[in-house]
């Protein structure tokens, strides 16, 4: 692969750290296997177009390819800040057309899943490149890839090099959680965060919608979940809201799994459905104070029953995320039916087993309404009974391999965040920690090593809101991104900080807030 | 509540572009439609109505720059027979309409409230600054503006703008325009125009801030090199030029006709008394490699001891710009390599345990006479997970041991926000609300220490920022009527 002007582009990094090495294509994600030649092509907003391939499965009723033609038109000619199309230069050739083939059944109407093939392969010659995927998934990741091809030269022409491309990712789940529930995220920044994570190849927006802090999630079955529960009848997701949310999601391949945190994490829940959370006890009466979900009442089950049977309507996905973390004992250490139900059980005073009979009863109902389950990792740690499929998310920082370890040993698939907590901020290029991390990197044989499906990283919101998120999410949570998709031999720190420097530029050309890495500038 | 209006007895009338502009922001804060609540036309409450708060200024000043020595006192007195606001000079009737725009709030129905009040304020520190950084990351001039404008709300008076360093030369010098085309990022995007820096220093103006520019040597001068040859010291490898350089060259009579001709631009085209100048971080390993500075050191006596050569560098910079009829403000290695100063001199504290812990620090400066400004705790570039702005607020700038007349010789402090990691898309959540933390403890008594207070107090004025259009982040869990939508 060929750089123009290296000579130059040396002086200056003696002067200072600049971002804008000569224009080229800068990939991020790493594909599978680029091969680039120096041979340039050029193309222009009235002659080039994107179109499907006769031989294709899908066409032009397919709205969800349709609508990646003209976002990525517009990415490409840079529809906001384009200059006047100039000369154009004799010497290239023309690129005229991106025919876009889908080979397998598209899978055009429906929601990705844990298993959809999201690989392409991408041929760029003159006059006319192609890509190939068995799915729509895979369309969407090579039209990313394609934009991120195609350069402007110094007298602004559209120019990309002749590739040849072939790419699928190494982890099928690759999220960002967000936390709507510690601060309320107004739509527009969830759709921007969509966008943002199209660009970077995440395939999952894990959404923890809700909290002990406040209960945004406008339930038709129990309106007054929202009603008390939110921070205010404007801080709240309707089932419209949410529609949008989803659907604009399936629009970039990504699946929207949503957390309903329970037995902890629960507060919001009480101001809106008297009778699920667990009076607290002092001494012999009542604090007025509540702890987690009741597990020893029927009606918590049958609320439970009626509430996860709407969620799984709502939300498409195959998988539902039902929490599980941080349960504190004290409020049902204090409740003296709950101490007789404990002794009837024959737990004695192990909460835990208390903790894990909700669980598995919870776990249960989620089965019988044909979902799979993911779970954080005290209900592993704790030892509940889970179903074979049942997800571990792995999160607590100390010892993660450790876990990891344990988890695949036991046989169930394990989703990695701990490494990857991005509200924990610090002074400094905190992405590279991030970028070094492997989430192969345990004791385990290879079967358990296949287990580990992925990872997230998360951004938990009791310090971020709209005014913050974007910032700090990006380009930070793209080194997670890579990390998910490239492969493990992608590991070269400097060069992924001269494409993360011109991938971030990218972003904020595209409307995403994006902070710097470090010191320089946008070319633009 | 409608208008502002001038008292018949006030110095200043209409046409003082300071408040007459300051009038018509206030009205559109307090009441345009950014309010979330539409306004119902019921007159339920029987609270007599104000038409109009009344400003006195007693000393006339409009046309003039905010200085080190203006006063900000004001009262605020709104009752049954008065609305009514009182001030020696303009700059105070500024503090005092964003103390009344904090006090009037609009109840569920829409009608606008203002209780009973009676305020007497004035500032605890004189100096009350807030540093931008324009060279590691070039700010749009919409950034520096809607930064000023939030300083004004929490009455920050001095924006001390760092302007170039290694990275970058964004100003644009009409004396040696090379300095900017060579130096910048770049020239036709990345630049600050004699036009952007006038506008930046009226805009500060009409908000009463001053604008403290930063013209830093002579280290943290890299970005100078390309558009003037010579100027920086070639390092060596033994005998031979490496081809880098290093700090302003200090041995040369090139350097200082350099720095005279510079320097009267800046002194020209930056109206306040002072100017900053630097002087930290000075590198010595690149004047140590180059044979003509070893000479020169050798027949100048300095021997090995190149805090010497530093101060001979800076010394003859300061009389240059003395000689301007400027003060200067220097940042504490000026000082601590015992650089022979004019005792008007300010000194600027930013390191937090070297030489000493920062106390020590403003005990050694004020002890030798020197006026100082605190900075070292409040880099508000450094961010950790959590509310940080707690540890900002409960710092005392006088927590040191020294006399009354010691510590009157500090006349405030600055929140720095340098660049390395920081440009227009994550500047204001990072700077607000956080810097507020720093105005209220540089404005306020140093009585008002309760942090649970201050929290509730923050909490909402967050809130009041996001309603006035500032991105303005989170202090904690929680919400505000109205959030932040991007667009």
């Amino acid at each position: 692969m060929e750089h123009r002007g290296l000579g130059l582009l040396a002086l200056l990094a003696a002067l200072a750290p600049c971002c804008c090495a000569a224009p080229g294509p800068t990939l991020w994600p790493m594909p599978l296997s680029v091969k680039t030649s120096p041979r340039l092509l050029v193309l222009s907003r009235e002659n080039f177009s994107i179109y499907h391939d006769p031989s294709s499965t899908a066409g032009p009723s397919c709205s969800l390819l349709q609508e990646a033609f003209r976002r990525y038109y517009d990415y490409i000619f840079d529809f906001n800040k384009s200059r006047l199309n100039p000369a154009k230069h004799n010497s290239a050739a023309e690129l005229k057309q991106l025919l876009v083939s889908v080979v397998l059944e598209s899978e055009c109407d429906l929601y990705p899943s844990i298993t959809s093939d999201e690989s392409y392969t991408l041929a760029v010659e003159g006059p006319v490149a192609f890509l190939k995927a068995n799915r729509v998934w895979g369309v969407l990741r090579g039209l990313e890839t394609f934009s991120q091809l195609i350069y402007q030269d110094s007298y602004g022409t559209f120019t990309v090099n002749e590739s040849n491309i072939i790419d699928s990712p190494r982890f099928p789940h690759r999220g960002i959680l967000i936390d709507t529930a510690r601060h309320f995220l107004p739509i527009k920044t969830i759709l921007k965060t969509l966008d943002a994570m199209a660009f970077n190849k995440f395939n999952v927006l894990h959404w923890h919608i809700v909290d002990d802090q406040s209960f945004p999630y406008q339930s038709v079955a129990f309106p007054e979940l929202s009603n008390k529960g939110s921070y205010s009848l404007s801080h709240v997701y309707t089932p419209n809201d949410v529609r949008t949310v989803i659907e604009y999601a399936r629009l970039r391949g990504i699946r929207v799994i949503p957390e309903f945190d329970s037995p902890g994490h629960t507060q919001s829940w009480g101001k809106g459905q008297k009778n699920l959370l667990t009076p607290c006890y002092n001494g012999p009466k009542q604090s007025g104070t509540f702890g987690p979900i009741n597990p020893i009442l029927n009606s918590t089950y049958c609320f439970l029953s009626q509430f996860f049977k709407e969620v799984s309507t709502m939300f498409p996905d195959q998988f539902v995320h039902l929490g599980g973390d941080e349960v504190e004992f004290t409020c049902w250490e204090s409740n003296p039916e709950v101490i007789a139900f404990m002794k009837k059980a024959g737990f004695g005073r192990d909460f835990q087993r208390l903790q894990s009979f909700y669980i598995q009863k919870l776990l249960g109902i989620v089965s019988t309404l044909n979902k799979g389950a993911i779970v954080w990792q005290e209900v592993f740690d704790d030892h509940a009974k889970l179903n074979p499929g049942t997800v571990v998310q792995v999160w607590k920082n100390e010892m993660y391999h450790v876990t990891q370890a344990a988890v695949t040993a036991a046989g169930f698939p394990v989703i990695l965040s701990a490494p990857w907590y991005l509200d924990w901020i610090s002074y400094g290029q905190d992405w590279r920690n991030y970028y070094k991390v492997d989430p192969l990197d345990f004791d385990g044989s290879q079967e358990q090593k296949k287990l580990v499906i992925g990872g997230e990283a998360c951004l938990w919101g009791e310090y971020v809101d709209a005014t913050n998120l974007t910032p700090r999410l990006w380009p930070r949570a793209s080194a997670v991104g890579e990390r998910l998709w490239s492969q493990q031999n992608i590991k070269d720190i400097e060069d992924a900080y001269d494409r993360l420097t011109i991938h971030r530029c990218r972003m904020t050309r595209r409307g995403i807030a994006a902070e710097p890495l470090f010191t320089g500038y946008c070319n633009f | 509540m409608v208008a502002f209006r001038y008292h018949a007895s006030s110095a200043a009338q209409p046409g003082c572009s300071v408040l007459d502009e300051a009038f018509q922001r206030y009205r559109d804060l307090l009441f345009s439609s950014s309010w979330w609540q539409p306004p119902e036309r019921t007159r339920k409450q029987h609270a007599p109505e104000k038409s109009s708060l009344v400003i006195l200024v007693s000393t006339p000043g409009c046309n003039e720059l905010p200085s080190l020595e203006s006063g900000e006192n004001y009262t605020l007195t709104i009752n049954d027979d008065h609305c009514f606001l009182l001030s020696e000079t303009v700059w105070g009737a500024l503090r005092g309409l964003e103390t009344f725009s904090q006090l009037v709030w609009r109840s569920p129905e829409g009608t606008f409230f203002i209780n009973k009040t009676e305020i007497e304020d004035f500032p605890r520190f004189p100096h009350r600054g807030l540093l931008l950084d324009t060279s590691r990351h070039y700010l749009p001039l919409t950034s520096i503006l809607d930064t000023l404008d939030v300083m004004a709300y929490n009455k920050f008076n001095v924006f001390h703008w760092h302007l170039v360093d290694d990275s970058s030369f964004p100003y644009d010098s009409f004396t040696f325009p090379e300095l900017t085309r060579k130096g910048s990022y770049d020239p036709a995007t990345h630049i600050y125009t004699a036009q952007d820096v006038k506008e930046v220093i009226e805009y500060a103006r009409l908000r009463g801030i001053r604008v403290l520019a930063e013209f830093d040597t002579p280290g943290h001068t890299l970005s100078w090199g390309p558009g003037a040859p010579g100027l920086l010291t070639p390092c060596y490898s033994g005998s031979h030029p490496t081809g880098t350089f290093g700090p302003v060259n200090p041995i040369l009579n090139s350097t200082y006709e350099f720095m005279s001709a510079f320097f009267l631009e800046v002194s020209s085209v930056f109206p306040d008394f002072y100017l900053h100048l630097g002087g930290d971080e000075v590198d010595f390993t690149c004047w140590k490699s180059n044979p003509d500075i070893q000479s020169f050191m050798k027949k100048q006596g300095f021997g090995n001891d190149f805090k010497q050569l530093e101060s001979f560098y800076v010394q003859t910079l300061l009389n240059i710009v003395s000689a301007y009829d400027k003060g200067y403000v220097v940042w504490q290695e000026v000082f601590d390599n015992k650089v022979k100063v004019r005792p008007d001199t300010i000194i600027q504290v930013w390191r937090e345990e070297t030489p000493v812990r920062y106390t020590k620090e403003m005990e050694l400066i004020t002890g030798a006479g020197f006026r100082a400004l605190l900075s070292a705790p409040w880099y508000l570039n450094h961010i950790a997970y959590g509310p940080d702005w707690r540890e900002v607020y409960m710092v005392e700038p006088l927590d040191f041991k020294g006399s009354p007349q010691q510590k009157a010789l500090v006349i405030g402090g600055e929140a720095c926000m340098w660049g390395e990691y920081v440009d227009s898309t994550n500047l204001a959540p990072r700077l607000w609300p956080r810097a507020g933390a720093v105005a209220e403890r540089l404005w306020s008594s140093e009585l008002v220490t309760s942090v649970d207070f201050a929290f509730k107090r923050l909490t909402r004025f967050r809130c009041e920022l996001l309603r006035r259009g500032v991105q303005a982040q989170p202090l904690s869990v929680g919400y505000c009527e109205q959030e932040f939508e991007e667009t």
